[in-house]
């Protein structure tokens, strides 16, 4: 689904050059749910960014779906994003100007889906994120809960192969943490590909598998079913 | 997508309403100012008489020789006017399809009705040719003929506005008119008429009103009315009396020539260098034929009926709204930038540059189009303001048509959609990975 090899993101001021990543290789099978978390600054973001085709790498290699995403123009790299990746922010990044709906709409809208489509998948995103209800409220009207899963449910309109979540939980309370946590679980085993970043390690648990990035390098990409298993036995 | 950009676009112009009133404010105040002197601009520049202003020609004859030492200096201009000498000379030579001589007088009307006081009313002294050259429409009746020209026939053709106040509207032709004391027969009473500028005589008054009464040119010189315009002598002596003035190098008559094909102008440019040699011959003239025929634009042109001073209004407005443009393009980038984080989202979410690019512009053309309503209320109030603090003869120059409305909104919007062209840019390329960064 998602794998890059020896990939390096060079930031260039006038005076340093700093590498937020570094030979950083990672391969995310379709399917799969991987936490990744690491110390701050350490490029957890900027992999995220990268993975989305939001920012260009300075080297390495980088195949997204099966096809490499070295060289694609600004267009092609939008309708990628467009129709394969869904993200979800930390600070859940709704437009304050348009209602629930219509936030849910923006991505159909630049695939140029019908209305009736839109219709009838805006719908179905809000009702997957149990906000049926509330399709007619401006994001200040909501919870953080509330908020997040609306952004959850924006990501998933459009069905996209990739959730790209950078700290989903980051702005929310545990409770409302948990409820997200739920949601995206349930979306895993509904066949989502998800990529978490998280600092919470009760979070990065709950995945499938965790990957540790420390310096803009991938530390341990090994399985950790002891984990997993540890966590499972503690509860 | 437009439908759905023109939403977005509303819905942002409402989230900020101070802001998206400042940028509506400064564009409607820059296309205010500058539409208002355009407007004027505009109908001063305008072609008084667009299907003939081609063949219609003002004829211009050198009768008072260069004013340095026999030389012809470029600062040497030809007088306005011709002399009557000339002007008569020209009309016996009959080179023009029509052609007239004309001045500007004026005479007491004592109305038919003894109750009302006599007034002043300013005429035109002509010849029949006039009236189709020149296009005039009528209401009642006909120009006078051929014959009354040669027999100097007391007849008349009144205005509208005159045929108003003396005859009630009523149509007048037939009846009699008691101008100076000399009674005249209407033959004609003309419809609404007025050329901006009144390019056949631009001596008095070029964007006032037309003459009320117009009478034979033959009939005015027998009874000796004088010009109500201008009249310049030379340095020659003027012997006394009507006769002396008349046969003097005075010049106060316009003369003017209708030609309608290039070759007729080019025949009647040799008649009229032929007439001046002619007069060198004869002694009269003491220096080389000099003349000039100049066709409606040609002569609007040279008489500079456009002033210097409306063409650098023009520029000082247009400099004025080009500042108006840069204050709403800071305040456009201000709004775009402080929507970043959308525009982020929006990219992150699968737009687009041309989609972002598409949506911010059409929000600029939004703005324009609403400062484009607001220019035109100002400029509307503008041309009022204006038409109250100027004389009246200027009025007509204040006239908000079809045209210039339609001028002022589809300059507001594209100007402010070019204004709003490098915000948009900076809009395209803002880097959506920021959103995820800035936490
Ligand atoms: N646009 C940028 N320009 C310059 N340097 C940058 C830029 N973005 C990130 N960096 C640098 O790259 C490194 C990695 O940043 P990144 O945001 O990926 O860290 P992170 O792991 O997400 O941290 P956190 O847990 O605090 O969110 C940091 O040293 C940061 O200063
Ligand atoms: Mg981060």
């Amino acid at each position: 689904m998602l794998k890059m090899t020896h990939l390096s993101k060079a930031y260039r001021t006038e005076v340093v050059e700093t590498f937020a990543l570094r030979d950083f290789s990672i391969h995310v099978r379709e399917g799969e749910f991987v936490a990744v978390t690491g110390p701050s600054g350490s490029g957890k973001t900027t992999f995220l960014t990268i993975a989305g085709l939001l920012e260009e790498f300075s080297g390495g290699e980088y195949q997204l779906d099966g096809a490499n995403v070295r060289g694609l123009n600004d267009n092609q790299r939008s309708k990628l994003r467009n129709e394969k990746i869904g993200f979800i922010f930390q600070a859940f990044n709704l437009i304050a100007d348009l209602n629930v709906q219509d936030n849910i709409d923006v991505p159909l809208r630049y695939r140029g889906f019908n209305g009736a489509e839109r219709r009838r998948r805006i719908q179905e995103a809000l009702g997957r994120v149990g906000l049926s209800a509330r399709s007619r409220h401006y994001p200040a009207e909501l919870s953080g809960g509330q908020q997040q899963r609306v952004a959850i449910a924006r990501a998933l309109a459009g069905s996209p192969r990739l959730l790209l979540a950078d700290e989903p939980t980051g702005n929310l309370d545990t409770q409302m943490a948990r409820g997200v946590m739920d949601l995206l679980e349930e979306l895993h085993r509904d066949g989502a590909t998800i990529v978490m970043v998280t600092h919470d390690p009760e979070l990065a648990v709950r995945a499938q598998r965790e990957v540790h990035i420390v310096d803009g390098q991938v530390v341990d990409m090994a399985p950790q079913p002891r984990l997993v298993e540890a966590a499972q036995a503690g509860s | 997508m437009f439908s759905y950009y023109l939403n977005l676009a509303l819905r942002s112009l409402k989230r900020n309403v101070v802001l998206t009133m400042l940028m509506i404010a400064a564009i409607g105040v820059g296309i205010g100012a500058s539409m208002t002197t355009l407007t004027i601009f505009r109908a001063m520049a305008a072609d008084p008489i667009p299907n003939k202003s081609r063949q219609l020609f003002a004829v211009q004859i050198d009768n008072w020789g260069p004013s340095k030492s026999g030389v012809q200096t470029p600062d040497d201009k030809l007088q306005q006017q011709v002399s009557y000498t000339d002007a008569m000379g020209l009309m016996n030579a009959h080179a023009a399809l029509r052609q007239t001589v004309m001045y500007s007088t004026g005479f007491a009307l004592s109305p038919p009705n003894p109750n009302l006081r006599p007034f002043q009313v300013p005429a035109r002294a002509t010849y029949m040719d006039f009236f189709p050259m020149f296009e005039v429409p009528f209401r009642f009746g006909t120009p006078w003929t051929r014959e009354d020209d040669e027999g100097r026939a007391p007849v008349a053709v009144i205005s509208r506005e005159l045929n108003d106040k003396v005859f009630g509207g009523a149509n007048s032709v037939g009846k009699t008119l008691n101008l100076d004391k000399h009674d005249y027969r209407v033959v004609g009473v003309l419809d609404r008429w007025q050329p901006v500028p009144k390019f056949y005589d631009l001596n008095n008054n070029q964007y006032g009103e037309i003459e009320q009464a117009f009478i034979p040119f033959t009939r005015a010189i027998e009874n000796q009315m004088t010009t109500w315009g201008n009249n310049n002598c030379s340095r020659d002596a003027v012997a006394p009396g009507w006769e002396g003035h008349l046969h003097s190098e005075c010049v106060w008559f316009q003369f003017w020539a209708e030609l309608p094909t290039a070759a007729d102008a080019e025949r009647y440019r040799y008649v009229l260098n032929n007439y001046a040699a002619e007069q060198q011959r004869l002694g009269r003239f003491h220096w080389a034929a000099h003349t000039r025929l100049r066709d409606v634009r040609e002569w609007l042109a040279d008489q500079h009926v456009v002033t210097d001073e409306a063409r650098i209004l023009v520029l000082v407005s247009f400099s004025f709204l080009l500042v108006c443009l840069l204050n709403a393009m800071g305040l456009m980038l201000a709004k775009i930038m402080g929507r970043a984080g959308d525009i982020g989202v929006r990219r992150a979410l699968g737009a687009n540059r041309r989609a972002i690019f598409g949506q911010c512009l059409i929000e600029a053309g939004v703005i324009g189009f609403a400062g484009g309503l607001v220019g035109l209320a100002l400029t509307a109030a503008g041309l009022l303001g204006l038409r109250a603090l100027l004389s009246e003869q200027t009025t007509r120059l204040t006239h908000l048509g079809f045209w210039e409305v339609g001028i002022t909104v589809g300059t507001a919007v594209i100007a402010t959609t070019l204004a709003g062209l490098y915000p948009t840019w900076r809009a395209a390329h803002i880097q959506p990975a920021w959103q995820l960064k800035a936490q």
